[in-house]
């Protein structure tokens, strides 16, 4: 166990070995992605309530599952980099950073095109949609921490605190639905109680999630390699594969 | 399917502009980055054998 996790630490074997899930990852993206489109927008049923504006729902939940679970590996990545300086956990919390703002923002901005037809609003400042926008702001602090000093261990540390500090904020925006009253819905998704909503309705819904899973990790793979060439140029490896 | 036409399909009942703009966003969005970060990718790579080769020719 501890054998592969050395392995995996090692910023060439990390390069060398991941090439090969990129070509997967990619169509595997696509494929489901297509799939969970096509399910979601021409199959799926209307909302009893919401009517066709519920298809909004498969590409919001996604990215808002997505933004969350993105911030927590960061943050894992980022406590790992600390505590045994792992050079490849330092490139890989920078690596998820700008894709986890995307997200959030994408999840932001597609919750207000749905707030906008069922709330009449495409903002309000209640407990879910400002926690969401906090997480935001803690992708863009740990970017500039990151980025303000350079390439300097002690930005790398700097941002990698604020990442880790930053986890309290998830199971604020988790809970923020049942500890305070808000506008928005409670979770669509528990991993411990069956779904409210029909096959018909979750179904296309979890092949959205997985599809996005698939995407962010092919994107933050592609990132990570290309983080960890330009921290390795002088090495030799690298010296030895511009060669070839 | 959810819809008897097209035209059906493409009103979504009334919210065409939030339906679609949602999906038109996370399409450009997911595919932007992908697209971005591989040719960001790329171009760092041949910037590189681009140094190595004057480089070779400096020596």
């Amino acid at each position: 166990m501890w054998r592969w996790f050395h392995q995996w630490g090692s910023p060439k074997f990390f390069y060398h070995r991941s090439g090969a899930l990129i070509p997967v990852l990619a169509l595997a993206s696509g494929l489901i992605l297509g799939a969970g489109v096509f399910w979601g927008l021409l199959i799926a049923p209307a909302d009893y309530q919401q009517g066709e504006s519920v298809r909004i729902m498969y590409v919001h939940v996604p990215a808002a599952i997505l933004a969350q679970s993105s911030y927590a590996m960061m943050a894992v990545m980022a406590l790992i980099s600390l505590i045994w300086r792992l050079k490849i956990a330092d490139a890989a919390v920078q690596a998820v950073a700008p894709i986890g703002a995307c997200i959030t923002l994408l999840a932001l901005a597609t919750g207000s095109l749905w707030g906008k037809p069922m709330w009449g609003t495409y903002w309000v400042w209640d407990a879910r949609l400002t926690s969401t926008l906090i997480l935001f702001f803690l992708f863009a602090g740990v970017l500039a921490l990151r980025n303000a000093a350079g390439q300097s261990q002690t930005a790398g540390r700097a941002a990698s605190v604020l990442a880790v500090i930053g986890l309290i904020n998830l199971p604020i925006i988790k809970y923020s639905v049942d500890w305070w009253f808000t506008l928005h819905q409670p979770a669509s998704f528990t991993l411990t109680e069956a779904p409210a909503m029909p096959f018909s309705m979750w179904g296309p819904l979890l092949v959205m999630v997985v599809g996005f899973y698939c995407w962010f990790f092919l994107t933050w793979l592609i990132r990570l390699r290309h983080e960890i060439v330009r921290r390795e140029v002088r090495s030799d490896w690298v010296q030895q594969m511009m060669k070839q | 399917m959810s819809f008897e036409t097209i035209t059906a399909f493409l009103a979504m009942g009334g919210y065409a502009t939030y339906v679609f703009a949602s999906y038109g966003l996370t399409g450009l969005t997911l595919l932007g980055l992908l697209l971005t970060e591989a040719r960001r990718h790329r171009s760092w790579l041949r910037r590189q054998h681009l140094v190595q080769g004057k480089a070779k020719f400096d020596l």
